[in-house]
């Protein structure tokens, strides 16, 4: 798994496969159509997607004749993961900024209360 | 502290450039958080990274101070450095390196915006230097086991405010 997830990480270090990703969320096209923004050869977009192809985030339907370029959604779902679990690094990390805030501002009540009033006894632990 | 469930931390990692953004909200104000955040003594007390013990090595904090921390476990060290490249009243921009890959640097900025209604918000952005430099950050940690991670956590909630 976390080959494939390399692999689906390089292919999209690129900009123009991240752009052809982003046009096949929306519908299944063929490579000349996926082509025609650019101002590279279809060639050029052949290498991309190929390149998509081999980190298994497009298909190519055998049902065609065009064979049109399909987006494979579940590999989206192991990126969603990888993020997934980075948030949730970052939310235990700020869980733990929390109880230190809770304990400075319980140190600066107590350091106000006792200014103007009789220390509490059984107060401070 | 307040019992009301708070909204937990929220994640873009940006199409078009290679940042990840982070916003948080906490009972405090942006003046606590920038102390727990500059207090080398408070700072290593949350940083993590999970399951880990912090040691502050370096903390000069000024524009232009550099700082290090060590993080550690079973005899395993982790170093990260950096630069506080500029502190103002309610921001920090810093350079931030992992010493395992030392020339990769990102640079962070972590601004806390005061809410209406009281409270902080914290807005964290890591510019990197490349997507696969952001990738890596996004993927690194997968092998450290999530349930050490949560020990830690819960030592911390289990020690309670007056800890």
């Amino acid at each position: 798994m976390a080959d494939q997830l390399s692999r689906v990480f390089a292919a999209l270090a690129d900009p123009t496969r991240r752009d052809l990703v982003a046009r096949l969320t929306a519908t299944d096209a063929t490579v000349n159509e996926l082509a025609e923004p650019y101002d590279v050869s279809v060639q050029a977009i052949s290498k991309h997607l190929k390149v998509l192809e081999e980190a298994g985030l497009v298909t190519k339907s055998r049902k065609a004749q065009t064979r049109p370029v399909h987006l494979e959604a579940e590999v989206f779902d192991l990126m969603t993961a990888w993020i997934e679990r980075y948030r949730r690094r970052a939310e235990q990390r700020y869980r733990r900024l929390d109880a230190v805030l809770a304990d400075m501002k319980d140190a600066e009540a107590d350091r106000l209360g006792s200014s103007t009033t009789p220390p509490q006894e059984g107060r401070a632990s | 502290m307040s019992t009301t469930t708070k909204a937990e931390a929220t994640i873009t990692a940006d199409e078009k450039l290679p940042v990840i953004r982070i916003s948080r909200d906490f009972d405090a104000t942006p003046a606590q958080l920038m102390r727990a955040h500059l207090d080398p003594d408070l700072f290593a007390r949350w940083v993590g990274p999970d399951g880990m013990d912090t040691k502050i090595d370096v903390w000069d904090v000024r524009d232009g101070g550099s700082w290090r921390y060590v993080a550690g476990r079973d005899g395993e060290e982790y170093g990260f450095r950096g630069c506080f490249h500029r502190i103002g009243a309610d921001v920090i921009v810093q350079t931030f390196t992992w010493e395992g890959m030392p020339d990769d640097v990102s640079l962070e900025t972590i601004r806390f915006e005061a809410l209406p209604g009281g409270g902080t918000r914290l807005h964290a952005q890591s510019l990197c230097d490349s997507f696969e430099g952001r990738d890596a950050w996004l993927r690194s940690g997968m092998e450290v086991g999530v349930n050490q991670g949560y020990a830690k956590l819960d030592r911390v909630l289990a020690d309670g405010v007056g800890a």
